[in-house]
């Protein structure tokens, strides 16, 4: 069964206004930038977790940069054993010492949970942070871990048979969130 | 699906371009992992890795291992003097019997050429070739490959260098399979005696004058020169062999171009194939290699392990 659109969620605009929202709670509620340290998770994450540094170096005037890490998961996954086919692992790129720093893990959908169990997992293999922070740009709900997100940009209630697509520029050509479901494809 | 389905890695030649590139692209992932604190991703846990040894070995059995175990897989280490191959034993009872012991991965290195292939068809284990007999060492092209690509970017239309003994060696072999299905320009040269006849076949050029192979050249590989296969006297002594094919430092600078990458299988017996100015020097990326060999077979056990569910 092949899954068509079936309502956008969200428009460019309003991902970036989202995105600039989260990035001012991180700031508030790690009282500005010491020792904070963004995390993407592949893949769109990790560009998530850019626009995010970007938009707390403009809202808070600094000149130095808040430092972006790229986290791949796929060694860490559970399911490993469970699909068909074996996922192409890419590389990890953290290139600054996580111990002690307040982590803000970035992805774009908060699902099962069960990414974020293999992100947080490969981060303690990596070091040991002061606190992890979790940031999703949609949550969708069912999950089956006891995981939750400390900064969401929308939640958005949906079926299990239904899925959310979240498209950004740097990789789709486009920025913005789309519900999935199965069946007809309103648009056409 | 990446574009891998097999449960065995016996030679690159039974590769095709895309799957060398997909080992070589999941090692760049790889890599990262030993430059950590924590040199282990849990990926492989619960699965159980046999290394079968036949022929002594230091790196690319040291390698395996600790690839095996940087990927949380269990190991199992066999030497040959002593398994109960001393009592009589054939190869495919032992593994059939290793089989028994629900084991996912074997990686053998055997003096016969075609060991791994045989054993590939008695057991449903993945089998891993780490060098049969003259035939091919996989995984030490892959890593020789690797780091070319690593030093210089890609490998098309690159020349490459093999120097030594061509006839008895699976690194050549294997090297020369997957260079060439990158597209880079293979050259050998050794003395006659050591060159395979018809090797041209392989798509290679030959030569039995060294400073031509060196002549170009971005990367030449120095092979060992095998005393434990050379009692047929194939050349006259080793200080002649020394003398016309030993690189040395005053003929690279002669005829080489001055960023040439040197390589080297290992172990060397320096002042024979390799003077120790050239092993040690700043062309020298033997012990990158070695660093290298391990981030690729990570890569070939992922993905043989992979592939190995996928058929049950």
């Amino acid at each position: 069964m092949t899954l068509k659109e079936k309502s956008k969620l969200m428009d460019a605009q309003m991902i970036k206004r989202t995105l600039m929202r989260i990035s001012h709670e991180i700031l508030e509620r790690n009282k500005g930038t010491k020792d904070l340290a963004i995390i993407g998770i592949r893949c769109r994450g990790a560009y998530l977790a850019q626009r995010i540094a970007e938009f707390i170096c403009e809202i808070d005037g600094q000149t130095k940069s808040v430092p972006v890490g790229i986290l791949d998961i796929t060694l860490y996954r559970d399911d490993l054993t469970m699909i068909a086919s074996c996922p192409i692992v890419h590389s990890t790129k953290i290139e600054f010492d996580i111990n002690d720093k307040k982590l803000v893990l970035v992805d774009d959908v908060l699902f099962s949970g069960r990414t974020i169990r293999c992100a947080l997992d490969e981060l303690v293999d990596l070091g040991r942070p002061k606190n992890i922070q979790l940031a999703v740009l949609v949550d969708r709900g069912h999950r089956e871990l006891p995981i939750r997100a400390d900064y969401v940009g929308k939640n958005v209630p949906t079926t299990l048979k239904e899925s959310v697509e979240v498209r950004l520029h740097e990789v789709d050509n486009a920025d913005e969130v789309v519900l999935m479901a199965q069946g007809k494809d309103k648009r056409k | 699906m990446n574009g891998w389905s097999k449960k065995d890695l016996l030679g690159l030649e039974e590769l095709d371009k895309k799957e060398i590139e997909l080992i070589l692209e999941t090692a760049s992932s790889f890599k990262e992992i030993s430059t950590r604190e924590v040199k282990k991703v849990p990926t492989l846990r619960g699965k159980t890795i046999v290394l079968f040894f036949f022929e002594p070995s230091t790196r690319t059995r040291s390698s395996f291992e600790l690839a095996a175990k940087r990927l949380s897989a269990d190991t199992l280490s066999i030497a040959t003097s002593s398994s109960s191959i001393v009592k009589g034993e054939t190869l495919k009872d032992t593994f059939m019997n290793i089989e028994a012991m629900q084991v996912d991965v074997i990686i053998l290195r055997h003096s016969a050429s075609g060991a791994a292939h045989m054993l590939s068809k008695c057991i449903a284990p993945s089998v891993i070739n780490a060098g049969d007999g003259c035939h091919e060492h996989p995984t030490q092209g892959l890593l020789d490959i690797f780091t070319i690509q690593e030093k210089i970017g890609s490998v098309k239309g690159l020349k490459v260098s093999i120097i030594g003994d061509i006839l008895h060696s699976r690194v050549a072999r294997s090297n020369i399979w997957g260079l060439n299905k990158l597209g880079a320009e293979v050259t050998v040269c050794g003395p006659k005696t050591l060159i395979p006849r018809d090797i041209e076949k392989m798509g290679v050029n030959v030569t039995t004058d060294l400073s031509k192979a060196l002549k170009g050249a971005d990367a030449i590989n120095i092979l060992r020169i095998q005393r434990e296969r050379q009692k047929a006297g194939m050349f006259p002594s080793l200080r002649e062999y020394a003398l016309y094919f030993g690189v040395t430092k005053e003929k690279l600078d002669k005829f080489a171009k001055p960023d040439v990458l040197i390589m080297h299988p290992g172990p060397m017996n320096r002042g024979v194939e390799i003077t120790p100015d050239v092993a040690d020097s700043s062309y020298s990326v033997i012990l990158e290699q070695v660093t290298n060999g391990i981030a690729v077979r990570m890569a070939v056990l992922y993905l043989v392990s992979q592939a190995g569910l996928q058929e049950q």
